[in-house]
């Protein structure tokens, strides 16, 4: 075939794209093709693909969405954390003239891949899942606002993932740390494809980012049941309403910024290069005013789980929860009033880093607040040190240094010597992990039972946990040392020997941590095969206080067979010390909507036209397209969208729940 | 039953707050306006009528700004009790919002650029 042709057909793409000549990452692709076709088959071979697509695949059930965003988050959590782990490696080995054991070209991927992908495809799936799970179930509500919209947010974030997961096999990751500043990111410094997967994938996640954003908004807004004023919400609930607020105010800024970023690369435009008018510094801003609010949506929800679990596991009312409340909508709007802390160093000069300085170091008022606050409700409380409760106080100890070194590089003439350094590496890392990773194993623990009716296992549990903590430490806290010392992030080689024992602690912090995932993995599995010793027959394992705790273990489809009417804050804590008592009879048919397969064709969709762009592959990015507004035309059509739940299934559902209950008495 | 705890009918407070419609001769009123905010530009810069290249460009952005107004009242049917007033809280935010983005960033950019663009001392070029 003449070249001309195929290049029409293939765009870019050829048999040189293929890391061949990477001996790691071909050995890597001999695992996961094995691994994969060893799940396909048994998906197969144990026919459970119908099973998948009908149950799973296409539900607009908000529980089920919810728990697919945890298992995708927790897939990538182990991509994430082999790229953690080669860092680990190579930086522990690349000194006395060692060039260690991955060259330039494939280092810099892996550290943009990590950044990347434990953002965007770790963090983010983690925290929407467990909104998406539990806040219907708290605001007594029967599933989210726009049921369809969140299955195809869902899968809009899986096609983001599938992207940055091809970019390991075909092709590359960008080289330019996680996020992408031009002009290393203009095609003239990066003209390989790289950057084009890193701008697809975030596009294509982030328009599921967005919608799931307005989609809880709404819930939350309008789906609240009867008494449950704003005043009245759990705090979880007020959380994510916050961090749903930013999502949808911050995300459209990132989706411009990049697309900008892409009319750059791809049509010659000037918004970002260094001549002709454009300025890099522009990206840079314009992109913190997305990644400052971002932390912020990372983190506001693992702050309503410690506060969930602080109280529960107390036996207490939360402490000041309106204070509560209020510091969170404080953090919300301080949050958009810090964005140049990440480039005090760019020159902007001494009244406006002082400005930017100074509210960094407010929104710590705030934040302090709330430890206060947690701590007051321990105070005289009679403590459960169960599992979620240990993840609470690891978090709080950790916080708080990482709150610390936060405030240490708000300063600055601090962040003049420290930015870039590994010390910004280890604050963010304190934190990150500290904060979001420990709040989402807190909530995964705490309402695990709550999804499969059965608790996790709490030996392999506290394995898991004392690995993460102790792990973490030894892994960050030399990296406080060597940024104090002026270590520079992202070195691939070192020349001072002096340095070595503080890279070979933390990769050994590191492989601690490898063992706490392992034993998280081993406590799923151990805790599925004890499930009827862990069994939950209550719904209410831990005597808890909010009301998804007021319905069965795993929730019936509709959740609640009627729709409860709240008259306290602790609205389950309130029914049973009223006395509650479950209704029996009165069932009525329950109204619900129907699956559909139109979310995961049309994110399938995006992602070829994404994948399209990414290699020039234009007929493939045209048809995806049109064919995209064609079945999104097409789904208005259908007007099978909703069902009636029969009362004889909901009464054969309520009463295997009374023999249940009965049971446990 | 328990009735206290329960809600008879669970799909009665979904339409709190109701929704405005428009009448035709609103409908009218803002088309017509967005035609003549639009016509007005058109024709500062067809006909060049204002002396300076930069008073024809503020202009402009003020007609922008009414024309979104003129929108968000005639077409978005926004008022200060539509959905219980969260329209109103949505429209305050989101105020808030653009402009700390746009000011922050015009303050930082401007002096970023008089900071660092040594060229610009230089030739005197803007």
């Amino acid at each position: 075939m003449s070249p001309d042709l195929l290049k029409l057909i293939f765009g870019r793409l050829g048999f040189e794209s293929l890391p061949l000549h990477e001996p790691i990452v071909v050995g890597t692709f001999a695992v996961v093709a094995l691994g994969g076709a060893a799940l396909l088959g048994g998906l197969t071979y144990f026919r459970l693909w119908g099973y998948l697509w009908r149950e799973w695949f296409t539900t607009v059930d908000h529980k089920r969405i919810g728990i697919m965003y945890m298992i995708l988050g927790i897939v990538m959590l182990l991509r994430g954390f082999a790229d953690a782990l080669m860092m680990r490696g190579q930086q522990m080995l690349a000194f006395n003239g060692s060039e260690g054991y991955l060259n330039a070209h494939h280092y810099d991927q892996v550290f943009t891949a990590h950044g990347v992908i434990m953002i965007f495809f770790v963090a983010m799936p983690l925290v929407t899942g467990l909104m998406n799970y539990v806040v219907p179930l708290q605001i007594g509500a029967r599933d989210v606002s726009f049921p369809f919209l969140n299955n195809f947010s869902f899968w809009m974030t899986v096609g983001g993932a599938v992207l940055v997961m091809a970019s390991l096999f075909i092709g590359e990751f960008a080289r330019t740390g996680w996020l992408a500043y031009p002009p290393l990111s203009n095609i003239g410094y990066s003209p390989d494809v790289g950057v084009d997967y890193y701008i697809w994938a975030l596009q294509v996640a982030g328009v599921g980012t967005t919608l799931s954003g307005i989609n809880l908004i709404c819930t939350i807004v309008k789906l609240r049941c009867p008494g449950m004023t704003m005043m009245k919400m759990p705090v979880f609930t007020w959380t994510s309403l916050c961090t749903n607020v930013l999502i949808v105010a911050s995300f459209p800024v990132l989706t411009v910024v990049l697309a900008l970023l892409s009319l750059d690369r791809y049509v010659g435009t000037n918004f970002f290069t260094n001549d002709f008018g454009g300025s890099p510094m522009m990206y840079v801003n314009l992109i913190w005013i997305w990644g400052h609010p971002e932390v912020y949506i990372l983190v506001l929800p693992a702050f309503g789980i410690f506060s969930e679990v602080t109280s529960t596991f107390s036996g207490k009312r939360l402490f000041g929860y309106t204070s509560m409340v209020y510091a969170t909508v404080v953090i919300t709007i301080l949050s958009y009033l810090v964005w140049l802390h990440h480039f005090f160093t760019m020159g902007s000069g001494a009244s406006v880093n002082s400005f930017f300085g100074i509210t960094t170091m407010i929104i710590s008022i705030p934040t302090g607040a709330k430890m206060f606050n947690w701590l007051f409700t321990m105070y005289r409380g009679r403590i459960r040190y169960e599992l979620p409760m240990m993840w609470t106080i690891a978090f709080m100890l950790t916080f708080v240094i990482g709150g610390m070194t936060g405030v240490l590089l708000a300063v600055p003439p601090a962040d003049f010597v420290l930015h870039n350094s590994l010390f910004l590496i280890a604050h963010f890392h304190n934190v990150i992990i500290g904060g979001v990773v420990f709040g989402a194993f807190a909530g995964i623990t705490y309402w695990f039972p709550k999804a499969f009716g059965f608790k996790l296992d709490p030996f392999w549990g506290k394995m898991s946990f004392w690995f993460w903590v102790t792990g973490f430490y030894l892994a960050f806290m030399p990296l406080y040392v060597l940024g104090l010392m002026g270590v520079t992030r992202r070195l691939r080689v070192f020349d001072d020997p002096s340095l070595q024992i503080w890279f070979v602690i933390a990769a050994i912090g590191a492989g601690l941590v490898f063992l706490g995932i392992l034993s998280m993995l081993v406590q799923f599995a151990v805790s599925f095969l004890r499930r009827e010793q862990l069994k939950d027959v209550t719904g209410d394992p831990w005597d808890a206080r909010t009301l998804e705790w007021a319905t069965s273990s795993p929730p019936p489809d509709y959740n609640f067979a009627f729709t409860p009417v709240v008259h306290d804050n602790d609205a389950w804590w309130d029914m049973k010390r009223r006395g509650y008592q479950r209704p029996l009879t009165g069932f009525r048919p329950i109204h619900m909507p129907s699956s559909t397969g139109t979310g995961i064709i049309l994110a399938g969709l995006a992602t070829a036209m994404g994948f399209g762009l990414i290699w020039y592959i234009w007929w493939l990015a045209a048809l995806s397209f049109i064919a995209m507004l064609a079945v999104g035309i097409g789904h208005t059509f259908n007007y099978h969208r909703d069902f009636d739940i029969p009362a004889e299934d909901v009464i054969r559902t309520e009463d295997a729940r009374t023999k249940l209950l009965a049971g446990a008495k | 039953m328990n009735t206290d705890t329960h809600a008879a009918n669970a799909d009665d407070h979904h339409h709190e707050g109701g929704h405005a419609h428009g009448t035709f001769s609103s409908y009218v009123l803002g088309f017509v306006l967005s035609v003549v905010l639009t016509a007005i530009p058109f024709w500062l810069v067809m006909s060049g009528a204002l002396p300076s290249k930069q008073i024809t460009a503020l202009v402009i952005m003020a007609f922008a700004v009414v024309q979104i107004v003129v929108h968000m009242i005639y077409f978005l049917h926004m008022n200060t009790t539509s959905e219980n007033g969260w329209s109103m809280m949505a429209l305050i935010f989101t105020i808030v919002m653009v402009v700390i983005a746009l000011s922050g960033s015009l303050w930082v950019m401007s002096h970023l650029n008089s900071n660092m663009m040594p060229m610009h001392q230089m030739s005197g070029m803007k």
